[in-house]
């Protein structure tokens, strides 16, 4: 058994050492909304905060989060207020959608660090995170935006 | 065998604008998943899977094929094209609500199921590709909404004893004067009405919501991770499943050995389905462990030699033979023959791949006699048939659930991946994903077809253009995917952006010929187009550079009789400032018609040495009329991207018969640090709609090529840039 926080809620879970907190996440836990791309960190599509940095949970092994806080896009807010995912849904910044939720962890991790990013903070802080649909020039003015409404929130 | 009962091909009849070569094409998708029936929805009868899902007091009251009204007034539109980012969730909703008078934010959305009445007028089949949505529902779901408004209106006016042409609706009522009753108490003696004579749809001066950027519907889902895409389907007992496939593309499974994945933990079976082996097990991670620990034996199939060097070598040889004729007017022959300055050139695309960010995958759980079929699909008929063909079922019981796509990019009008999962389920015992890595994914594509066009034209001694000529030299995709359609024709879907070939010429000449290469390839957003666009409008720069003339003013002045063309080439190069840009930067140009829309670009770059940047990439498009303009700019922008990546970056490259890319390591998507500043204008036009999902991805990459030869007069014939000497 392994012992997890994650949204605040403490899970144990019966997984092999080595099992990516990705696949807990949405096969053991049933929390869907962090995303497979690519299995090896280039994508960013499985992007979650474990205590408070933006980390790849495809590559990341359950056991090394152990003890330690784990937000994943269902744990941002209760209600779609954080101020990256209003800026989002302000600028419509989503297409296919896929991308998303990594998108809007790393910017929330980005803000929490630096509110008020620069474009050169936002291209550092988010060339980790591919958008296959190409939302890239929206979710750089969502995240201006975002920072306007008052970093994390 | 087609069911007696049914005739598919009747039932499609009775779609508007279905005419002969449309129902061929759907009979060509019954032929291609083995001749099965295609399973009927009839509108307005009272066969509703997803109704049963309304559970709850009100009654769910029919409207038509699209249109659900409770009797507490519950509004809920079947979205019957797939929703993979271009938007239809939130634009054919809108066409509906229009008529009705309501909010689109108001409305309840559910994916359609497969059905005659979804058939898409524009390619014959339950189909979401070919940027046809927009252009498909524009008349057809107004109508539906009409139709149901003035029904609402009759039944209350008769009510009332009111004359319905004074009747208004308004935010879920029929109106008049102070009087008002809701559509939900209307509901059901409205659907009891004959068919009503007249239907008018709401004029174009009064719409409250087409034409308006409304916010997307399907945001909010998409922002706090509870959009249900296909990967996240989970049913009761679910298993998971990995699929081991061959390396070398059409070979098969000679023996396996799985007694070592059989010790690891979570496994519950090892499958050999049609499409390699598979690893079912209790989560996705056990399955894909247990998958990389099964020995298999391959067995060499016939690409077993083939590697890029021989399918361009094939199509090289191809070109000397006879291709079809697409386009014949004067004779080009003599006009070339004629030529005081003559230019020739060819022009080699790579194959790409769809790389859509969620990879394929698809959920399938028998259940009461049925096969229920859970897919990121854009072909919900084909889906079902060889769904329906793999369990041995007949289509009627195959329900197909389509999911959100996360991207599509014709990738999902392939159904490769619904087959393994069937058998999956069906040995399993138990409901199954399967899930592609993102190797099986970039390896077992149906990759956008590579092409070897040549191009000659002739110019007269005042440097006018007198002759084009252009041999286009690709597979067909059509003719593995639809083959009836092609039988006596030329793929539709080869030729695009080369038999509407724009420019003043006495003599113009266009031919295809059509060679395989082996495997299979698929569409890939804006299909020909994007290897086509990358010929013609490459060529016109080099016969502008040839003529001693501007590229822009060339164009221009070979447009006089083709205003629609030239108005968007004009209003670009205005924006871009065509000509004005600082000391060491450099433009090119391009222009195109695809799916009903023109439009034009103009790339800015600088080289220093062999480093390439790209400052800026200017579009104007004239789509006609819009039902979402925030929708039509978010897809030029995000098809900017997608054409930058694969003109600067992408190839796949085939040896042994294995693709050699594997991830997004050696397949490279572009990164938000990598994006150039981008413009988008939007003409306003009273036009019909023209597509919007795919053709802007076709003008990137001759754009960009024609502002490096701005920048340093090498010309490029090939792609992708970063495989010419030049650094990005």
């Amino acid at each position: 058994m392994i012992k997890l926080t994650i949204n605040g809620t403490a899970h144990d879970v019966d997984v092999a050492d080595d099992t990516p907190l990705l696949w807990v996440l949405r096969d053991t836990l049933g929390m869907t909304g962090t995303k497979y791309g690519c299995g090896m960190a280039l994508c960013g599509a499985c992007t979650v905060h474990i205590d408070g940095a933006a980390t790849r949970a495809c590559i990341t092994p359950v056991s090394a989060v152990a003890g330690k806080t784990v937000t994943t896009i269902e744990g941002l807010s209760a209600d779609r207020s954080h101020p990256v995912q209003k800026a989002w849904m302000e600028l419509d910044v989503p297409q296919c959608g896929y991308c998303q939720s990594g998108q809007i962890m790393s910017a929330a991790a980005l803000l929490a660090k630096t509110p008020k990013p620069s474009d050169a903070d936002i291209d550092t802080a988010m060339a980790g995170n591919i958008c296959r649909c190409g939302t890239y020039v929206r979710i750089r003015k969502a995240i201006h935006r975002a920072a306007e409404f008052g970093g994390e929130g | 065998m087609l069911n007696p009962q049914i005739d598919p091909l009747g039932e499609s009849r009775d779609q508007k604008g279905t005419d002969a070569s449309r129902r061929n094409f759907l009979k060509s998708i019954a032929a291609a998943s083995g001749g099965l029936v295609i399973a009927m929805y009839l509108p307005g009868c009272s066969k509703t899977e997803n109704a049963a899902k309304n559970a709850g007091p009100a009654k769910i009251i029919e409207a038509n094929a699209w249109l659900r009204i409770g009797t507490d007034g519950a509004i809920t539109v079947l979205c019957d094209r797939s929703e993979m980012g271009q938007g239809v969730y939130t634009a054919l909703p809108t066409l509906i609500a229009e008529e009705l008078g309501v909010s689109p934010e108001s409305i309840r959305i559910e994916f359609a199921p497969p059905g005659a009445a979804y058939v898409n007028s524009l390619l014959g089949a339950q189909v979401t590709g070919g940027s046809t949505s927009v252009r498909d529902a524009w008349e057809k779901l107004r109508m539906a909404g009409a139709e149901a408004r003035t029904r609402l209106a009759t039944v209350a006016a008769s009510n009332w004893g009111v004359p319905a042409s004074r009747c208004s609706v308004a935010d879920g009522y029929v109106v008049f004067t102070s009087r008002r009753a809701s559509f939900g108490e209307l509901a059901e003696a409205a659907a009891a009405l004959p068919k009503p004579e007249t239907i008018t749809p709401i004029a174009k001066d009064q719409y409250r919501f087409i034409g308006k950027p409304q916010k997307r519907l399907d945001t909010p889902s998409k922002v706090d991770g509870s959009a249900q895409f296909g990967i996240d389907v989970r049913l009761p007992e679910m298993l998971y499943a990995a699929l081991a496939q061959a390396p070398e593309l059409g070979a098969t499974v000679e023996s396996f050995d799985a007694e070592k994945a059989k010790t690891l933990p979570g496994v519950k079976h090892v499958v050999q389905t049609s499409a390699g082996v598979a690893v079912i097990a209790d989560s996705w991670w056990q399955a894909k462990t247990a998958r990389d620990a099964v020995a298999i034996k391959w067995k060499s199939g016939p690409n077993a030699k083939l590697s890029n060097a021989a399918i361009y070598a094939g199509l090289k040889t191809a070109a000397a033979g006879q291709g079809k004729e697409v386009r014949n007017e004067g004779d080009a022959q003599m006009g070339l023959r004629g030529a005081v300055k003559r230019v020739d050139a060819v022009y080699e695309l790579p194959m790409l791949a769809h790389a859509t960010l969620e990879p394929q995958n698809c959920t399938v759980e028998f259940k009461d006699g049925n096969c229920h079929v859970y897919a990121p699909t854009q072909v919900q008929q084909l889906a079902q048939a060889v769904a329906a063909q793999t369990a041995g079922l007949p289509p009627e019981k195959v329900l197909v659930h389509t999911t959100f796509l996360g991207g599509g990019f014709g990738r999902r009008l392939d159904v490769d991946f619904i087959p393994p999962a069937v058998e999956c389920a069906k040995a399993a015992g138990k409901p199954v994903k399967l899930l592609w890595t993102r190797e099986d994914d970039t390896t077992h594509d149906k990759y956008r077809p590579p092409a070897r066009n040549s191009c000659s034209a002739a110019l007269d001694s005042q440097g006018n253009l007198t002759t084009f000529k252009l041999q286009l030299v690709a597979p067909s995709i059509t003719s593995r995917w639809a083959p009836a359609v092609v039988k006596d024709i030329v793929d539709p879907f080869a030729i695009e952006a080369a038999h509407n070939y724009p420019y003043a010429a006495a003599n113009v000449r266009v031919d295809y010929v059509q060679h395989e290469i082996g495997i299979d390839v698929g569409y890939w957003r804006s299909v020909s187009h994007a290897l086509n666009c990358f010929t013609v409008e490459s060529f016109m720069d080099e016969v502008a550079v040839a003529a001693g003339k501007d590229p822009y003013q060339f164009r221009h002045d070979l447009l006089e009789k083709q205003p629609r063309w030239q108005a968007v080439l004009d209003a670009t190069a205005k924006k871009a400032q065509w000509g004005r840009v600082a000391e060491g930067r450099h433009q090119g140009i391009a222009l195109m018609s695809g799916y009903d829309t023109y439009l034009a670009m103009v790339a800015e770059v600088s080289m220093a040495g062999n480093k390439l940047q790209v400052h800026k990439i200017v579009c104007a498009i004239d789509c006609g009329q819009m039902v979402n303009p925030d929708i039509v700019r978010a897809q030029a922008e995000g098809s900017i991207i997608f054409g930058l990546t694969a003109a600067l970056y992408d190839d796949i490259n085939i040896a042994g018969g294995k693709v050699a890319e594997q991830n997004f390591n050696d397949y490279r998507l572009m990164r938000i640090n990598e994006v150039p500043a981008v413009e988008v204008y939007l003409l306003e036009s009273n036009e019909k709609p023209g597509g919007m999902g795919e053709p802007v991805v076709a003008l990137v990459a001759p754009a960009i090529c024609n502002a490096i030869y701005a920048a340093n007069k090498k010309r490029l014939r090939t792609l992708p840039v970063v495989k010419q000497g030049i650094v990005v």
